[in-house]
């Protein structure tokens, strides 16, 4: 069928399943941190679950990214593009990684309470200091704007990978059998010079 | 000009030209999203930044200062429980016992340094420190109702009574605009008018004025709303600041007393019945409420916000333990809203900030500057 090898099924799984998140995440923060409306309350009180379960998440997938490494880019790809795609994943994971450490220290550095749900609430991890809790509120939107820099980037680049190059990197990661990318590949006529063996 | 490569390949696939016009239009789709969430493309939505900068038209700028509340002084104290809220609320603070206070008195206003005087609306903020690492707090003021009932509401009251830059003075054509458009503030207001002005911040009675829910052990909740009642007698009114000319004469005072001996508050919960209006904040309750004693709140040092440990917290009325939580009044998502910019704000001034109008050296001096 094809060369390129999908990724394993526990790392397709993390995946989708954090990509909602990490989207959420990005478009709850942006409005609560414009909100003075009632859904303020609530988005906060979303942001700060979500935001620990993302860091939960991200630590299981790097421990993941190890036992079940990612299948290579196609050697069609050129070597700037494979260098922005590996620079890219770097930034991401570290970002998911960063970005819950970040507020969890800043809502420290406040002093205010780390509320998960009801009476679950995490201690503090830094200590209650303003001028620490201004540097780190900054960093959080500065490092909020990064990744959905770069989730954009990415989700550019895994369309631009489905639809224009058709090689198969997004089917690599995509939740369902690589068949159904037949109907994306049904136009026999692909821009590259493929090494790929073409559907039949 | 298109790039060669790009020529070539939609001469030879027309179909990709679509195919890219999609990522793109997906692309901007997602920013766009974005922008909208953030406030970037509705110039008439109410943001926090745009409450921030309504506080700047009415007040001026004063770099590292709350954005209202903005003169005051810290102190600390305990809370003694009684017990007798405990019935309707699990929240640990009102188990019979002794918890620490971090407070602050202040004039409402967003000016720092302007002076005392006996109109201006006094607050008290309370920090509830629960062993176990709850925190309870509450800012409470000396007027019986809040004059509006919605951020929307506190923002044209903002505009509203911001001095015009010709006379210096607020446009009396856009109050009235605004008590006009806002008949649930023109009623609050004349409430307001009506209280008693007691001499000074320790025989105040200070107001929660938003309703919340006590929540018990089984779950159960119960509509609230809060005071602290002063244990001090209540002095005749002061309806002109002292001949001395100390323009701080209301914290002067405060801090005498604290230094004399401690000064107390009962803190007094209001049930609510089936209904009491809980989200608004313009309305009263009905007379004959019933009422706890939940405990009595005890102030024995004052200090000046700077070096003060009321500075570094914002008395965000949405930090609440088990045990309390919010009712549906919008302003209590507001406020928790504004108060976390202001606090950012005055973060990122700190270093900037000028001394506050009560000094360390005027607290020390027994608050006789």
């Amino acid at each position: 069928m094809t060369t390129q090898p999908r990724f394993p099924a526990a790392s397709r799984l993390l995946h989708w399943l954090m990509a909602p998140m990490v989207i959420a995440m990005l478009f709850i923060g942006v409005g609560m941190a414009a909100s003075v409306s009632r859904r303020y309350d609530l988005l906060v009180s979303i942001h700060r679950p979500l935001g620990i379960a993302i860091l939960v998440l991200c630590a299981a997938r790097i421990v993941n990214r190890f036992i079940n490494p990612p299948p290579d880019l196609p050697e069609t790809v050129p070597s700037l593009q494979r260098f922005a795609a590996k620079a890219s994943h770097i930034v991401l994971y570290a970002l998911m990684l960063i970005m819950p450490l970040v507020g969890w220290g800043m809502l420290s550095a406040a002093r205010y309470p780390i509320v998960l749900y009801g009476p679950v609430r995490l201690p503090p991890i830094l200590p209650h200091d303003l001028t620490l809790y201004a540097w780190l509120r900054d960093l959080h939107t500065g490092l909020a704007y990064l990744l959905f820099a770069t989730f954009l980037a990415h989700f550019g680049a895994a369309l631009y990978h489905g639809l224009i190059r058709r090689d198969d990197v997004f089917g690599s990661m995509a939740w369902w059998e690589q068949g159904s990318m037949q109907l994306a590949r049904t136009n026999p006529a692909p821009i590259q010079n493929s090494t790929q063996t073409p559907e039949p | 000009m298109k790039p060669l490569w790009f020529k070539a390949a939609t001469a030879t696939n027309p179909g990709l030209l679509v195919r890219l016009g999609a990522i793109g239009a997906v692309m901007l789709s997602v920013t766009g999203a974005f922008a909208y969430t953030g406030g970037w493309l509705s110039p008439a939505r109410l943001t926090q930044d745009r409450m921030m900068a309504a506080f700047r038209d009415a007040n001026g700028t004063h770099v590292g200062f709350r954005r209202n509340h903005a003169k005051g002084v810290c102190v600390t104290g305990w809370f003694e429980s009684s017990g007798q809220a405990a019935a309707i609320s699990k929240a640990a603070v009102f188990r019979p016992g002794r918890v620490p206070v971090i407070g602050r008195f202040a004039l409402a206003g967003g000016m720092p340094f302007q002076p005392d005087a006996p109109n201006t609306v006094r607050s008290m903020a309370l920090s509830f420190l629960s062993p176990g690492g709850e925190e309870w707090r509450t800012g409470m003021n000396n007027i019986p109702v809040f004059p509006v009932n919605s951020a929307r509401g506190f923002y044209e009251q903002l505009l509203a009574y911001s001095p015009e830059p010709a006379t210096g003075k607020p446009d009396p054509a856009k109050i009235k605009a605004f008590l006009a458009g806002h008949p649930e503030a023109a009623r609050a207001l004349a409430l307001i008018k009506k209280r008693e002005i007691t001499s000074g911040f320790a025989n105040s009675t200070f107001n929660g004025l938003n309703a919340f829910r006590f929540v018990d052990a089984a779950g159960a909740p119960t509509a609230v709303r809060w005071s602290a009642v002063p244990v001090q007698p209540v002095a005749a009114d002061a309806t002109e600041p002292p001949e001395t000319g100390d323009e701080n004469y209301l914290f002067d005072e405060l801090i005498a007393q604290i230094t004399q001996r401690p000064r107390q508050w009962r803190l007094i919960v209001t049930i609510g019945r089936a209904g009491d209006p809980t989200d608004d904040a313009t309305q009263p309750w009905p007379e004959g409420r019933r009422q706890i004693d939940a405990g009595t709140v005890t102030i024995d040092r004052a200090s000046s916000e700077d070096g003060g440990r009321c500075t570094a917290i914002n008395y965000d009325p949405l930090v609440l333990p088990a045990g309390i939580e919010p009712s549906d009044d919008p302003l209590l998502s507001a406020r928790s809203a504004a108060y976390a910019r202001s606090f950012t704000l005055r973060a990122e001034e700190e270093h900037e900030k000028p001394p506050s109008a009560v000094t360390p050296k005027e607290v020390r001096a027994g608050g006789k500057s």
